[in-house]
């Protein structure tokens, strides 16, 4: 290192990839979270990419992102703003300084700044002439032709050395941040096993970025994130929201002892589970691709009654179309989870971006009295212990679960602490026993009301369910009136009684206070932060994160009734909040409500929580 | 607990129609073909060599859609359209069960046409039977998919304008190995058709041309009347000549000018037997079996009876192999090596 160098640590930063579409940013961005967890930082990343495959060369609508989180503390968050962002070129410069901190840097390929690009992004002016990168520490590297000129020599086509200039980039973000270039080298002699010139190729060129970095006068400063200090040591492996969810529902499958069926059809941005299911045949997955969303679940439903862990996957329009069925698997009281990686809606809506408009959709979008079980994962990570969980309450409450995820969480990623397989609970699917003489398909467990399961194969217990209305304990076809009351009186209480095996609602920050900051599902991260933030600022808030939905937790009213306030805080226009006003009327619920595709940032809620504490 | 029936030499049961009559009773209209399709299937049950068990009926929406509750197996009575979806599911979840859908013209061919087509192009080996009275009747008589163009119902009361679907000719679009199409009126052939379509491996879809006696009464009285069901019902068997008539003197013949078939007289013209075709269901190359869907009377008999068999790769058979070789090749064996298998990180 030089020693011109001055070497500044830093609790966390945060760092964002912007690029073509075709320019490799999404892999500069996970090589960079990867090396940096290796290193021991904790972190969070969140990819930002257009709904086109390819939009035009050079155009905003092309412009495609990753954010980078890193810290010595603990990351709850993709973050704010950007301290760093790498621009390849004019567009994504544009697209992303609103993003970035007053005074960040920013790293550009002064290569792809001309004017047939700057006419591309729509500049009506060079952005280093009229002033608005004033303020900005700006580090202008001709990084496509470095990119060329380390790779001289090496008679490669012209694509394949510009594909490499990310790693250019990449290099210097190293040196920047103080990071190893190993692991990256490790990870391209793995990908480039059978074309090993690409593998000297990109080391070549990461080098080359690395210590061209150490000659740049405006990076005469580096940064070092030490490593995360935490009280929960361990195993930790980074993954998606979306991978996450795959694997908790296969770990379902091997603590119940039963097969895991998927029932799927492609949708953005579900399909990654698909994907991930769809090569786990080794693993005894059947992962069927259905001809559409209907048979995706219905598929499944026949698989549940036919005795498999039976899954489907899908997003907010799939979830409609699935809305009949779930009524089916809510009748014929079948184990079932439905995951809706929720986007925004409605209809198409904004597929690559994320979302928590369809809680209506999940607790009330279809005929009938029909209730059933809704939950949602908080954390890229703690995906997988909700789709686990999720299994758990479906096989053991025979109903169908409705798992509610969204893109920030099934795309963004973050490192998961490896759970031991050993210390999850037990699964017990209530399965009916062969020749059992009193089996009735509808007779219940007086305390839970849940139903046997009859697998077909089973000796002695054939009988016949579906959508018509079965009689009470016998399951013969009846329309008798005081029958379907008590039918549907079981249905519903069956799902309220699985209140007794979820967890209470844990508070964090303050216990009692002035404001109680309600929130669920993906917004945890975001939420976290500006509560304890303010906490730890001296306020007195706390933050009640719901993962249960119906039922609700059965500590909810008492969390509710220890603060002067109460707002919820949700990225749609106050679904929960008026779920939360049926269910306790006796309180004042305060909204905070945003619906632009993008998750909460800490300094808005702040902003809004500190403006809620000040009026009183 | 049931009583056990008697046991053969193979350690199985012997079972007899009575076993897969439920306690349910039947709620068909008096004189509905239903029944007669029903009698049928339960009359073979026993006869296809699988335990009482063992047997999933799942059925779609629509008067045919109850058939599940009335036999005695496993049964899921679904919803409209789904029941190829729900069917898949079954016998992919456990391919060793005998999975039969029951299903009508509305229920198949309208809302659940697309569940229909991918469940024949996949190839599962399941055994659809397709009860087709070319009317809703479950919803008090609209048209159908299958309703004859000009036909007067209650959403088409000046005459239907839509082109009707041929059940056949949609199965072979879809790649189906297994069609046939027989009558309500001839027990015999429909035992016959299922009793084979059971046998097959692979999906088999079994058309069969039901009488709704309360609002498309006679729908099919052209074949199925006596006056001309023997000139206009041509029961096809493989490797045997196409020959119908009251005594068996007519027959089908390729015209090779006009590549069309066309129904000769033997004895006239100078047509002789050897001009006869000779049914061949097997033929994987089905120019000739959908030109045999495809007539019909007036001007052709009706062909009826297993029209194509034809043995092909089904859908739980690769997927098991596929399986079996992932498995093979894989690290993986338990939740805890997927987990700790790739980059981990020590913090």
């Amino acid at each position: 290192m030089s020693d011109k160098t001055k070497v500044v640590e830093v609790a966390d930063v945060v760092i964002k990839f912007a690029g073509d579409s075709g320019d490799g940013m999404q892999l500069t961005g996970t090589q960079f979270s990867e090396t940096s967890a290796f290193t021991g930082n904790d972190i969070a990343t969140f990819p930002d990419y257009p709904s086109e495959i390819r939009a035009p060369q050079g155009t905003i609508a092309g412009v495609s992102g990753f954010t980078v989180h890193i810290g010595h503390k603990k990351i709850h968050t993709s973050g704010d703003l950007a301290d760093v962002l790498v621009a390849m070129n004019p567009a994504a410069l544009k697209a992303n300084l609103k993003w970035v901190k007053r005074g960040a840097t920013i790293l550009i390929d002064s290569d792809s700044f001309d004017q047939k690009n700057y006419d591309k992004a729509g500049y009506k002016s060079n952005p280093f002439k009229d002033n608005s990168l004033v303020g900005y520490n700006v580090v202008k590297a001709p990084i496509t032709t470095l990119t060329q000129k380390a790779l001289e020599g090496m008679n490669l086509d012209i694509k394949t050395v510009t594909r490499s200039k990310n790693m250019f980039a990449l290099g210097m973000l190293y040196h920047i941040f103080n990071k190893n270039l190993e692991p990256s080298e490790k990870y391209f002699e793995k990908k480039f096993k059978k074309n090993p010139v690409l593998i000297t190729a990109n080391k070549k060129v990461l080098k080359a970025g690395f210590y061209f970095a150490w000659t740049v006068q405006e990076l005469d400063v580096t940064y070092k994130v030490l490593p995360l200090k935490t009280t929960e040591s361990g195993k930790y492996r980074n993954i998606t929201g979306n991978v996450a969810t795959a694997w908790g529902f296969i770990a379902a499958a091997e603590k119940s002892k039963l097969p895991l069926f998927l029932g799927s059809y492609p949708i953005t941005p579900a399909s990654e589970i698909l994907h991930e299911l769809s090569g786990r045949q080794d693993m005894g997955v059947k992962a069927f691709q259905a001809e559409d969303e209907i048979a995706g679940i219905c598929s499944a439903i026949g698989a549940s009654f036919a005795g498999n862990l039976a899954i489907t996957t899908t997003s907010g329009p799939g979830l409609s179309l699935k809305s009949e069925a779930i009524g089916l698997a809510i009748m014929t009281e079948l184990p079932l989870v439905i995951v809706n990686v929720q986007r925004g809606g409605p209809s198409t809506g904004l597929p690559t971006k994320t979302e928590q408009s369809d809680l209506f959709q999940a607790l009330f979008g279809r005929n009938g009295d029909a209730a059933c079980i809704v939950m949602a994962a908080s954390s890229s990570a703690d995906c997988f212990l909700y789709a686990f969980y999720a299994a758990k309450m479906a096989l053991e409450h025979m109903t169908p679960v409705i798992l509610l995820t969204d893109g920030y969480l099934a795309n963004g990623s973050e490192l998961l602490k490896i759970p031991k397989i050993e210390d999850l609970p037990e699964i017990k699917a209530p399965l009916a026993k062969a020749n059992d003489s009193d089996y009735k398909p509808f007779k219940r467990d007086p305390e839970t009301l849940v139903r046997t399961w009859a697998v077909p194969g089973t000796e002695g217990l054939r009988h016949r369910v579906g959508g018509l209305e079965k009689l009470d304990v016998i399951g013969s076809v009846s329309h008798d009136p005081l029958n379907h009351q008590i039918m549907t009186n079981f249905r519903m209480d069956k799902v309220q009684k699985a209140a007794a095996n979820i967890p209470d609602l844990v508070v964090h920050g303050d216990k009692n206070g002035d404001l109680l900051v309600v929130g669920w599902g993906g917004t945890f991260g975001g939420l976290l932060t500006a509560v304890q933030e303010m906490h730890d600022e001296g306020k007195k808030v706390g933050l009640a994160h719901f993962n249960y939905i119906m039922p609700l937790p059965k500590n909810t009213l008492d969390v509710l009734s220890k603060f002067k306030k109460i707002i919820v805080c949700e990225l749609n226009m106050g679904q929960f909040a008026a779920y939360l006003r049926m269910n306790f009327q006796q309180f004042e619920f305060m909204q905070f409500n945003k619906v632009q595709g993008l998750p909460f940032m800490v300094s808005e809620l702040k902003d809004k929580f500190n403006g809620i504490l000040e009026s009183k | 607990m049931e009583e056990l029936n008697k046991i053969n030499e193979e350690g199985l049961e012997v079972l007899t129609k009575q076993d897969f009559v439920s306690d349910q009773e039947v709620k068909w209209c008096p004189g509905c073909g239903d029944y007669v399709v029903l009698a049928a299937v339960q009359s073979i049950l026993p006869e296809i060599g699988k335990k009482k068990e063992d047997v999933v009926f799942v059925s779609g929406i629509g008067c045919s859609s109850r058939f599940p509750y009335y036999v005695n197996t496993y049964g899921f009575h679904g919803i409209h359209g789904r029941a190829s979806a729900i069917s898949s599911g079954v016998k992919i979840a456990n391919p060793n069960l005998s999975v039969w859908q029951i299903t009508g013209d509305g229920d198949s061919m309208a809302i659940g046409g697309n569940h229909f087509i991918h469940l024949i192009r996949r190839n599962i080996d399941i055994n659809v039977i397709l009860l087709n009275n070319k009317i809703y009747g479950l919803t008090k008589g609209q048209a159908s998919p299958t309703t004859p163009m000009g036909s007067s119902t209650k959403s088409s009361p000046e005459g239907s304008i839509e082109p009707p679907f041929r059940p056949g000719l949609l199965t072979v679009g879809a790649q189906g190995n297994f069609f046939a199409r027989v009558l309500d009126t001839n027990p015999k052939m429909l035992r016959e058709a299922i009793t084979e379509a059971a046998l097959h491996k692979g999906t088999s879809i079994v058309e069969v041309l039901q009488n709704c006696v309360i609002f498309n009464n006679q729908v099919h009285s052209i074949v199925t009347d006596k006056a001309n069901r023997d000139d206009n019902q041509l029961h096809l068997k493989h490797g045997e000549p196409m020959l119908f008539g009251a005594n068996k003197e007519k027959g089908i013949r390729l015209n090779k000018d006009t590549l069309k078939l066309e129904q000769v007289v033997i004895g006239e013209n100078g047509v002789s037997i050897d001009d006869i075709l000779v049914h061949n269901a097997k033929n994987k190359d089905y120019t000739l079996q959908l030109m045999l869907i495809h007539m019909h009377p007036p001007k052709m008999p009706l062909a009826l009876g297993v029209i194509r068999s034809v043995d092909a790769p089904e859908y739980n058979e690769l997927l098991e192999k596929k399986m079996a070789e992932t498995k093979a090749k894989s690290p993986f064996r338990s939740m805890n090596d997927l987990l700790f298998s790739g980059d981990i990180f020590e913090l």
